[in-house]
């Protein structure tokens, strides 16, 4: 066992190898330490620095943009890197929001995208849109409009939730599907969402960074990435912090066991349909984004293969895992792009790589999921949980591995609190 | 409409009824029974003609089989390659869900595909005509709905498939198995059932009404596309989750009651508003009857 980084005592500063051994034990064993070494300056460093940790990551991805116009990554210059910077933007944001849905409270939620599209709706509804004949709320300024695409999101989540959240598990699922259904639906029927037609010319908030775009020679406009950089920051801020407090126990005591949870004294309803209000309240931050850069929408922009892509990412990136359900969403939203530039149109047998590239997503789905079902950056705690949940339902029980898995959950509890105090 | 649903969430129900997972590769399933049949009868033998009398029969025997045959063939490899390895590592269920909506992405994304002549590409393919459907035909008026042959003929082998399906969980060894596993899966492993052999069955005979539903759905249609499964899928597992998943005749109630509700909605509101009341009545009827109208148990 590679276990030579862990320190003995408690109180000392964590060492990268801890970490890895804590979070990605498998990981920690294959690599050598004159790799980790070095790394563990930096990792430590990065620690010490706190919240400046949040304004570091900020400053950084507001690089990216000088990065992509000056050809230093020449295959995402023009839009069509735009195109993908974005979209891996928001799809952050949702599979955050989602995260907290299916991660943390563990509601199988498959109609996540609906509050996104309530969002982007709201959005158009409310702002200067469309001709003028179109149907309009208020006309306000996409700025003022903020606030009200989240408490829509969040309205609806309560909505959906109270009567929905007695349910089990896989009943959860449908319903949450069949809500997507209703929603864009609706959407598509009625007037006053122009109907399939959607909504177009939805304006776009103005942010002048005079400063910024002199100084990196821009010509493009990215405001909506200093939209995005401030919103996932801040759900990443405050998953991690509902993780660690009361309501992040209480979520994690229902994921294991409901009626246990409820037994002792855990607000289960009130704690599924605030987990949905939080996840959905992310999302229309993300559909109020999305709204605002595309500048027009339709019920087709949000396909039910859209919500399920979203868990796919979640499920993939690791379970309740921040770092995880970031990567999943770049992987989703890249994968197939990589694939196609790394093709260039190749054929195999015939077999278009470009055009077949979703089917080949579908065989690493099926790959990612027999190798590693926790997802690719599960955390330790997560994925012992997902052991023990497959040891207790699943149909052939080879072998119980609940005894060990439960003392390293202990473990890691006492971890924590020590590491609270 | 509503015997296609039935059909279709008679494999929701069973694999859920046995593995207690939602097998979301069943969509697939469904498309691949119509697309087996389209090629074999309509490129293979070139059928293009419409039948009658006991060739007719012959002939919807055939397809029916061929397509049942191919599409549990399916299901089995599909649970061999997607289910089974996730199976002996003891994953979590979430994991399926995931490891089905891959299944299901490679094969319908793979008929999209046009690089062998049994994929549909990314055009809608014309069924061999084979049942007329003309007014010339034997058609006739009931309660002012038009009864034509194929309708007919959906009605009748649906009814069939229930019946038979029904006999086989209820009275054979086969279905005995199936009921303990779905019952108490420890127990019935301890009783001497192989369990890989069982779910490897309830795979199959899942996938052989998946693929006649499909047959069924292009002999109704007369048109198909490599994206056929995926709205049917949906709603055949709101079928079953209607009528109380893991449950064959819930599965079956269902999909009947979802194909009249579609219909009435249709009528009385407009036909574009049909998939929001379909949606909500699901929720509806789920909080007087958490477990869908009939309940969980899988046997009669």
């Amino acid at each position: 066992m590679a276990m030579t980084g862990v320190p003995t005592r408690k109180s000392a500063p964590e060492t990268l190898r801890s970490h890895l051994d804590r979070n990605y034990p498998r990981l920690s064993q294959k690599l050598p330490d004159t790799f980790v070494t070095p790394a563990n300056v930096a990792f430590q460093g990065w620690r010490k620095l706190g919240y400046f940790r949040y304004l570091l990551a900020a400053i950084l991805m507001a690089t990216i943009p000088y990065l992509m116009d000056n050809d230093i990554f020449p295959i995402l210059q023009g839009g069509y890197g735009i195109n993908i910077l974005f979209t891996t933007g928001y799809w952050i944001l949702l599979t955050l929001g989602l995260s907290v849905v299916v991660g943390l409270a563990g509601l199988l939620d498959l109609g996540y995208v609906a509050f996104f599209m309530l969002g982007a709706y709201t959005t158009a509804l409310m702002t200067d849109s469309g001709s003028p004949d179109q149907w309009h709320l208020v006309t306000w300024s996409p700025w003022l409009v903020l606030p009200f695409a989240v408490i829509m999101a969040l309205v609806a989540g309560f909505v959906l939730g109270v009567p929905t959240l007695r349910l089990r598990g896989d009943y959860l699922a449908i319903v949450t599907l069949g809500f997507h259904e209703i929603v864009r639906q609706s959407v598509n029927n009625l007037t006053i969402t122009n109907g399939s037609r959607g909504i177009a010319q939805i304006p776009s908030p103005v942010i002048d960074l005079p400063f910024y775009y002199q100084e990196f020679g821009l010509d493009a406009e990215y405001y909506w990435w200093f939209l995005l950089i401030p919103a996932i920051l801040g759900a990443v801020l405050m998953i991690k912090h509902l993780d660690n407090s009361r309501v992040g126990r209480y979520w994690s005591a229902i994921r294991e066991d409901e009626v246990a949870a409820s037994a002792m004294g855990v607000p289960v309803t009130k704690m599924k349909v605030l987990a949905f209000m939080i996840g959905a309240s992310v999302s229309g931050v993300a559909g109020w984004i999305y709204a605002i850069k595309i500048g027009y929408i339709a019920p087709n922009s949000f396909p039910l293969l859209q919500s399920i892509l979203v868990l796919c990412a979640v499920v993939i990136g690791g379970l309740g895992s921040i770092s995880g359900a970031v990567l999943g969403a770049i992987l989703v939203v890249t994968l197939p792009e990589i694939v196609r530039e790394l093709s260039g149109g190749d054929e195999i047998f015939g077999f278009s790589i470009e055009a077949g590239r979703i089917a080949i997503f579908g065989a690493l789905l099926i790959l990612v999921m027999i190798y590693r079902p926790g997802g690719l950056l599960a955390a330790k705690r997560r994925r012992t949980e997902l052991q023990e949940a497959g040891a207790a339902d699943g149909v052939v029980v080879a072998e119980d591995p609940g005894a060990h898995v439960k003392t390293r959950d202990a473990d890691l509890w006492d971890d924590r609190k020590k590491g609270e105090h | 409409m509503g015997f296609l649903y039935a059909l279709i969430a008679l494999g929701y129900t069973m694999v859920y009824g046995v593995l207690k997972l939602i097998n979301f590769a069943h969509d697939a399933v469904f498309a691949l029974g119509a697309v087996s049949t389209w090629y074999i009868f309509g490129e293979l033998f070139g059928i293009d003609t419409p039948k009658t009398g006991l060739v007719l029969v012959i002939t919807v025997l055939a397809v029916l089989i061929v397509g049942g045959l191919f599409s549990g063939g399916v299901a089995v490899a599909l649970e061999r390659v997607a289910y089974r390895p996730l199976r002996k590592r003891n994953a979590a269920r979430l994991s399926y869900l995931i490891s089905a909506i891959g299944a299901s992405f490679f094969v319908t994304y793979l008929l999209q595909q046009d690089f062998l002549p049994f994929l549909t590409g990314p055009g809608p393919r014309q069924f061999p005509n084979i049942v007329s459907a003309a007014q010339d035909a034997f058609s006739f008026e009931l309660l002012n709905v038009r009864v034509t042959t194929p309708r007919m003929l959906v009605v009748v082998g649906a009814l069939i498939c229930f019946l038979v399906l029904d006999r086989l969980i209820n009275k054979t060894t086969t279905g005995r198995s199936i009921r303990a596993l779905s019952e108490d899966p420890v127990a019935a492993q301890l009783m001497g059932v192989n369990v890989d052999k069982v779910i490897i069955m309830t795979f199959f005979i899942g996938g052989v009404f998946g693929g006649i539903a499909g047959a069924l759905y292009g002999i109704l249609f007369g048109t198909i596309a490599w994206n056929i499964g995926f709205i049917p899928g949906v709603k055949a597992f709101t079928a079953a989750v209607l009528g109380g998943i893991g449950n064959i005749r819930g599965a079956m109630l269902g999909g009947l009651l979802l194909g009249l509700i579609e219909n009435m909605s249709t009528v009385c509101i407009g036909s574009e508003w049909k998939n929001v009341v379909a949606f909500t009545v699901l929720p509806l009827v789920l909080i007087f009857r958490p477990t869908g109208i009939m309940g969980e148990r899988i046997g009669g």
